[in-house]
């Protein structure tokens, strides 16, 4: 039955079942509900197993998708979840967090069409049905080195890294500076998104293969990176995030009311603000809010405010609707949950009460003018556009820059001008020995796949250095 | 799991002293700096400075007064009891320098934050006259502290119940109109220290005062610390939490510390029923 469909040119990709959105835009359980093994294995037959896979271009860790989806459509779900496992460690999150559209799917042949497989949906479903029927057996580790290595920060890369170093015989510690380990994953993209049981379980993963999580420890500060190599570590792995909040440095900006999405998405996720007063920290409550920027964050931040009561959420956004930076399955959850969007619009000042309060701001309408530096069209101000925006909460979502505390506490480190650690991209040594870095603390802010791509690439280096040397 | 080891009411049920195990960071916490704790797993994360340390039995002590359900919390835990995190030392150390006659003025619980650092300015080599004020007699603390940490000693309170009556500021006027000071360290309530900042101006001495806006991660992630000092924006729990006391932007401070007073005394009330 599956063979013939397959065939057939014209069979849709199989949607995801999820939760209406009516239902879902009030409550925090994840939107999409996965795929049955039926479902799943529908739409792996769906695949035409091409002999050079366009889809694998477009994948930063070279999943073997055909390989992977073959194994679905067999109905051999454990082996297809090792065969993910042999380039991803992390798939549970890949496929719910990966911008498919311009990478793996992007690139499929039925993409032409409109239709290209659904890889992250897939991906997902392996990596579930491992989570819910898998024995939970661990790879098998080769012996001992007794070298040690130190990661710093807990995002996808650093897991990364600790994960591939744990399995070829050394001795890993992952520092933190939060109390909870997972970085963005954690703090950042929300439960609606990403339930963080996915994440503490991969962490768990990691835990029993034997790396040990120091939660509490801000490097730079608690302990310096030459501190480690006195206490005997022998390689340093840098992979602390962008975690530095962008604003838009426009007159008000301190009112009560406006604030990063770090801080918003932080007490949201990761002190569970959303369950106050459950949870004891508190999260402003907006009825009119506004966001800033339009990438993964700002959708995050607008669905997360609609989630805690708001009435109405605009984003606002200084380009133009084709310049969105966020993925296309978030601006779609968005729209279905009522966000509104105020295109080509740019904030100019922010306007408080007595009571130092923001209430609105005064914003511009802009049009489209030359491409910029990155291609995309610059917009301009139209004279004499000026209007006003009520608001009683607005989330600044304009992006992310390089931490400093880490970088400028530690010798010997080069950086660019922005502030990010200049790695070499092929095996993320820095210029400092025994320092390695990867991950939005060298891109800047990029994505989950990537940060994981670059811990690979410095992991497969440390491991040549503990073995061979610098 | 950071461990307490110690616990005083310095003033009863109001003002309580903690002294927890934390190696790493008693030995290298230098004063000027605070942690960050919580409590418990559903607990806020709260920023408070280090009144003392020591590196040697791998403690830290807190003082702190009792203001809303976090610090409620804390209050209710005994000795033996952790904390389930302390993230630190944060925040940039006190500048110590020695620059002659020292005065530094503390209020309330600031006197706990100001304590390590009159002794540290001590130890560096300055005169140090000290002033400390509190409401009343019983919410005054680390008097004994104090008067071991500087050379000459000046107690207000508010209400006279003790010492000088009135505000630290008058005691300090009257030392400025007296002697030649190189620098003012000021630590209290946001009020005490706009005044107090207010007057060492007029006198065109240099002044110190520690900002306590809400923090979430400390380490200059969130933004939400955010002060403006001389027109700019700063985040106090890595640029400070020491700023020029005449470039401070106090009325902001105030109402940014107001940001979640509702929802703050819901919690507590209802935090003050349940373990009635
Ligand atoms: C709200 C949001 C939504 C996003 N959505 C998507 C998405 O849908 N898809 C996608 O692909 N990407 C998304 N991204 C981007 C993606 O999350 C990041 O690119 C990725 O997490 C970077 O991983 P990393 O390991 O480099 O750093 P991070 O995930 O930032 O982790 C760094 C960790 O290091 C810790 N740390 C920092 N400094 C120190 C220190 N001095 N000592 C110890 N620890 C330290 C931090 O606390 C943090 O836990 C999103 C980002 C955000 C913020
Ligand atoms: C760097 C730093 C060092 C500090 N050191 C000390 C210290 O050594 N001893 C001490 O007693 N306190 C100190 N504080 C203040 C302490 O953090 C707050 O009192 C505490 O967070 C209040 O928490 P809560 O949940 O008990 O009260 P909440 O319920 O959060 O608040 C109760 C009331 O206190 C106000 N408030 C809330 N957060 C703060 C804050 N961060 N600072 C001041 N007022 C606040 C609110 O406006 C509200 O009216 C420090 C603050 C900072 C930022
Ligand atoms: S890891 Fe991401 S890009 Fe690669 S196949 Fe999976 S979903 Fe696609
Ligand atoms: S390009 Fe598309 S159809 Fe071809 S192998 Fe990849 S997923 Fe299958
Ligand atoms: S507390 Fe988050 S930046 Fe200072």
């Amino acid at each position: 039955m599956a063979e013939k469909t397959a065939k057939k040119k014209s069979v849709p990709r199989t949607l995801m079942p999820e939760q209406e959105p009516e239902v879902r835009m009030r409550n925090f359980d994840e939107v999409p509900l996965g795929y049955t093994p039926e479902l799943a294995q529908q739409e792996a037959a769906r695949c035409i197993q091409c002999k050079k896979p366009g889809c694998m271009a477009g994948c930063p860790v070279d999943v073997d998708i055909p390989g992977f989806i073959k194994l679905i459509k067999e109905g051999d779900f454990k082996a297809a979840i090792r065969n993910l496992w042999a380039k991803n460690s992390l798939p549970a999150v890949c496929g719910r967090v990966c911008p498919q559209e311009i990478q793996c799917e992007g690139l499929c042949v039925l993409a032409k069409k409109g239709e290209p497989i659904a890889i992250g949906n897939l991906e997902r479903f392996a990596a579930d049905y491992e989570r819910d029927h898998g024995t939970g057996e661990l790879p098998p580790k080769l012996t001992p080195t007794g070298k040690k290595v130190a990661v710093i920060g807990s995002g996808p890369s650093g897991l990364t890294v600790a994960g591939d170093l744990i399995v070829k015989g050394h001795e890993v510690t992952v520092f933190e500076a939060f109390h909870k380990p997972g970085g963005v994953l954690v703090y950042g993209i929300p439960e609606f998104r990403l339930p963080k049981e996915i994440v503490f379980q991969e962490v768990g993963f990691l835990e029993r293969l034997g790396v040990k999580v120091d939660c509490n420890v801000v490097v730079g500060r608690t302990v310096s990176v030459d501190e480690l190599f006195e206490q005997g570590f022998e390689a340093v792995y840098i992979g602390v995030g962008a975690g530095l909040p962008r604003f838009l440095n426009i007159p008000g900006e301190n009112l009560v009311g406006i604030l990063s999405a770090n801080e918003y998405l932080t007490r949201a996720n990761l002190m569970k603000a959303y369950r106050f007063p459950d949870y004891d920290t508190p999260i402003p409550k907006g009825k009119n809010v506004v966001v800033l920027g339009a990438g993964n964050v700002a959708m995050d931040s607008a669905r997360t405010a609609m989630r805690l009561g708001a009435e109405k959420v605009r984003i606002v956004y200084r380009r133009s609707r084709a310049e969105m930076p966020a993925r296309e399955a978030e601006i779609h959850h968005a729209e279905e949950e009522e966000i509104e969007f105020f295109l080509l619009t740019n904030p100019t000042k922010f306007i408080g009460n007595e009571r130092g309060r923001v209430i609105g701001m005064e914003c511009l309408q802009m049009e489209l003018g030359e491409p910029d530096e990155s291609g995309r069209r610059r917009p301009v101000a139209v004279d004499g556009s000026e209007f006003n925006l009520d608001c009683d909460l607005a989330i600044i979502a304009v992006g992310a820059g390089a931490n400093p505390l880490l970088t400028q506490s530690t010798e010997g480190l080069h950086l660019n001008q922005w502030g990010y650690v200049l790695a070499d991209p092929a095996t993320g040594k820095t210029y400092k020995k025994g320092v390695w870095a990867g991950g939005d603390i060298v891109t800047g802010q990029a994505t989950v796949i990537l940060a994981m791509g670059a811990g690979r690439k410095a992991a497969d280096s440390i491991h040549d250095y503990l073995t061979y040397g610098w | 799991m950071f461990k307490i080891v110690k616990r005083e009411e310095m003033a009863e049920g109001t003002v309580i002293l903690n002294e927890i195990e934390a190696p790493l960071i008693a030995e290298k916490a230098k004063p000027g700096q605070f942690v960050i704790l919580k409590a418990t797993e559903t607990g806020e994360r709260i920023p408070l400075t280090m009144a003392m340390t020591d590196p040697v039995k791998g403690t830290i002590t807190i003082i702190y007064m009792v203001v809303g359900k976090g610090t409620a919390v804390f209050r209710d835990l005994v000795v033996g009891d952790t904390y389930q995190d302390v993230i630190g030392p944060l925040g940039k150390p006190t500048h110590l320098e020695k620059v002659g006659k020292v005065v530094c003025v503390g209020g309330g619980t600031g006197i706990a934050v100001l304590h390590p650092i009159t002794r540290a300015l001590k130890e560096v080599g300055n005169h140090v006259i000290a002033i400390i004020g509190a409401r009343s007699k019983d919410l005054l603390i680390l008097e004994d502290h104090m008067q071991a940490a500087s050379h000459e000693l000046h107690v207000c309170t508010d209400d006279g119940s003790y010492g000088r009556k009135g505000f630290v500021t008058e005691a300090l006027r009257d030392v400025l109109e007296n002697e030649k000071i190189q620098l003012v360290v000021a630590i209290g309530p946001v009020p005490m220290m706009k005044f107090l900042s207010q007057l060492t101006k007029e006198y065109n001495v240099k002044t110190i005062v520690s900002l306590n806006p809400i923090m979430v991660d400390g380490t200059g992630m969130c933004g939400g610390c955010r002060v403006t000092v001389g027109g700019l924006t700063k985040f106090a729990c890595v640029d400070g939490p020491e700023f020029d006391g005449h470039q401070v932007d106090y009325d902001e401070l105030m109402l940014r510390l107001q940001a979640y007073c509702e929802d703050e005394k819901k919690c507590y009330e209802d935090y003050c029923v349940l373990s009635a």
